[in-house]
């Protein structure tokens, strides 16, 4: 992978920098506040894209380690890796950005019942753990292995949680305080989410991309120290 | 196929005599379930919540955590004077070692049980009554579900650093569902509703095992070196 220029900007992460600080601009001024809930809708525009990058990043974690047990080539291990680490942080800020916005709006900073966030934190689970499992193996064809075993497991467990969480929800129905029924979004709004999504895409891309050539040149480095095993 | 399947019991029937002469794990593993039933009642206010509505909870809990102990060991006996290597180089298939290995948890899972429940009835004073095959069933399916996860895990904890923080810390995402299955048709049961309304969970059980028991063999051969 040629090393970047140092002398001009790196393109990828500079488009995608410009068009989360535009989209963040627009939702902040030039998009309609929302009538029941006020500004606090806003969050909206960061929390949704962020779960959707959440959510793509584990699917080619998962994708990635399928095909890297079938090939066994070492660069799916690291794209997993790259988007192991890019995923859990995205995964992280829908977990803060949710409950922030559904104290005032649900009246709770959690809710059981809700099968998309509960869902969403064990996506959080499983990449904790498959990092912790990454920094707990030296041997790097174990390490790319094991986390392909984990990353396909994980694949498989997500539509469990979805259903336990769904059946436990119409089992056990909560009373939800001042919940907004799903309001059917204006054009405005609208725009600003999908300029929001394609926003957050890019810059799952572009730290994708920049962790990804750090895991080339770290085990580029590797491979040129003397083992001493 | 048969094949597989008795070469698994020869597996399972070497794990568990060499469990059965110091049964060490077996005791651990009930001390700790019977403990954690006191300790669990002290921690709740029992004139604020009955029983029947604390015991599946806990029930469940314990299952999980006690049979955590006897799945860590079900691969660290394989680590001394590297016995992994001599099982792996025999004339057996890879899913045979796996399925051995499911079938021995299974029967130390299944053992503790035979302990925990009446214990859990004993001292929760709950009403089993006509409830009690249901309830069996419950157990067996969702013992089936952990072992499958658990022993998976097992096998790829045991090479890393941090093994006995890996197993937990892997297999209790996993096991949540089984927990959340478990403890809701059993509280449906213990408190007297028919057992089709604990249906939906009981498929929920299936499902899951089905499916984890197969990509759970399917996956085991990826954790040894092939």
């Amino acid at each position: 992978m040629p090393r970047s220029s140092k002398t001009k900007l790196p393109w990828l992460p500079t488009v995608a920098g410009a068009a989360v600080l535009a989209t963040v601009i627009r939702a902040a001024y030039f998009t309609p506040l929302e009538a029941k809930q006020g500004a606090a809708q806003k969050i909206f525009y960061l929390h949704v894209p962020a779960a959707w990058v959440a959510f793509l990043a584990f699917f080619l974690v998962a994708v990635a380690s399928g095909v890297y047990l079938w090939l066994r080539d070492v660069r799916l291990d690291r794209f997993a890796e790259s988007s192991a680490e890019v995923g859990v942080v995205f995964t992280t800020i829908v977990l803060i950005t949710g409950p922030l916005w559904a104290r005032p709006i649900w009246g709770t900073f959690w809710a059981w019942w809700d099968v998309r966030l509960v869902s969403t934190l064990f996506l959080w689970f499983i990449y904790v753990s498959y990092l912790v499992l990454r920094g707990a193996i030296d041997s790097p064809p174990l390490r790319a292995r094991y986390s392909a075993v984990l990353g396909i497991m994980g694949a498989f467990l997500i539509p469990f949680i979805h259903l336990s969480v769904y059946l436990f929800s119409t089992m056990h129905p909560m009373p939800i305080v001042g919940k907004p029924s799903k309001p059917s979004l204006p054009n405005e709004m609208l725009l600003t989410l999908m300029l929001s999504l394609m926003a957050f895409t890019l810059l799952y891309f572009a730290f994708l991309r920049s962790r990804y050539e750090l895991a080339t040149e770290r085990d580029a480095f590797a491979d040129t120290v003397i083992d001493d095993a | 196929m048969t094949d597989t399947l008795r070469d698994a019991w020869v597996i399972a029937r070497k794990d568990l005599s060499i469990e059965f002469r110091t049964r060490s794990a077996f005791f651990s593993a009930v001390v700790f379930a019977l403990l954690g039933l006191v300790i669990f009642y002290f921690a709740w206010d029992p004139t604020a919540v009955s029983v029947t509505d604390l015991a599946p909870g806990v029930l469940w809990v314990i299952f999980t955590f006690s049979g955590l102990l006897g799945l860590h060991r079900s691969f660290g006996i394989e680590i001394q004077d590297h016995a992994i290597d001599g099982l792996l180089a025999s004339p057996i298939s890879r899913e045979s070692i796996f399925l051995g290995k499911v079938t021995a948890n299974l029967i130390f899972v299944a053992a503790v049980q035979l302990v925990a429940i009446p214990a859990l009835v004993l001292f929760y004073n709950l009403p089993l009554g006509d409830v009690f095959a249901p309830l069996i069933a419950i157990a067996i399916l969702a013992a089936v579900g952990l072992v499958a996860v658990g022993t998976l895990f097992s096998a790829m904890a045991i090479n890393t650093r941090l093994a006995e923080l890996l197993l937990p810390m892997l297999s209790l995402p996993f096991f949540v569902p089984i927990v959340i299955a478990a403890s809701q048709s059993t509280a449906k049961l213990l408190s007297g509703r028919p057992v089709a309304e604990a249906g939906a969970w009981i498929k929920l059980l299936l499902a899951f095992d089905i499916v984890f028991v197969a990509i759970s063999t399917l996956a085991y051969r990826f954790t040894v070196d092939d």
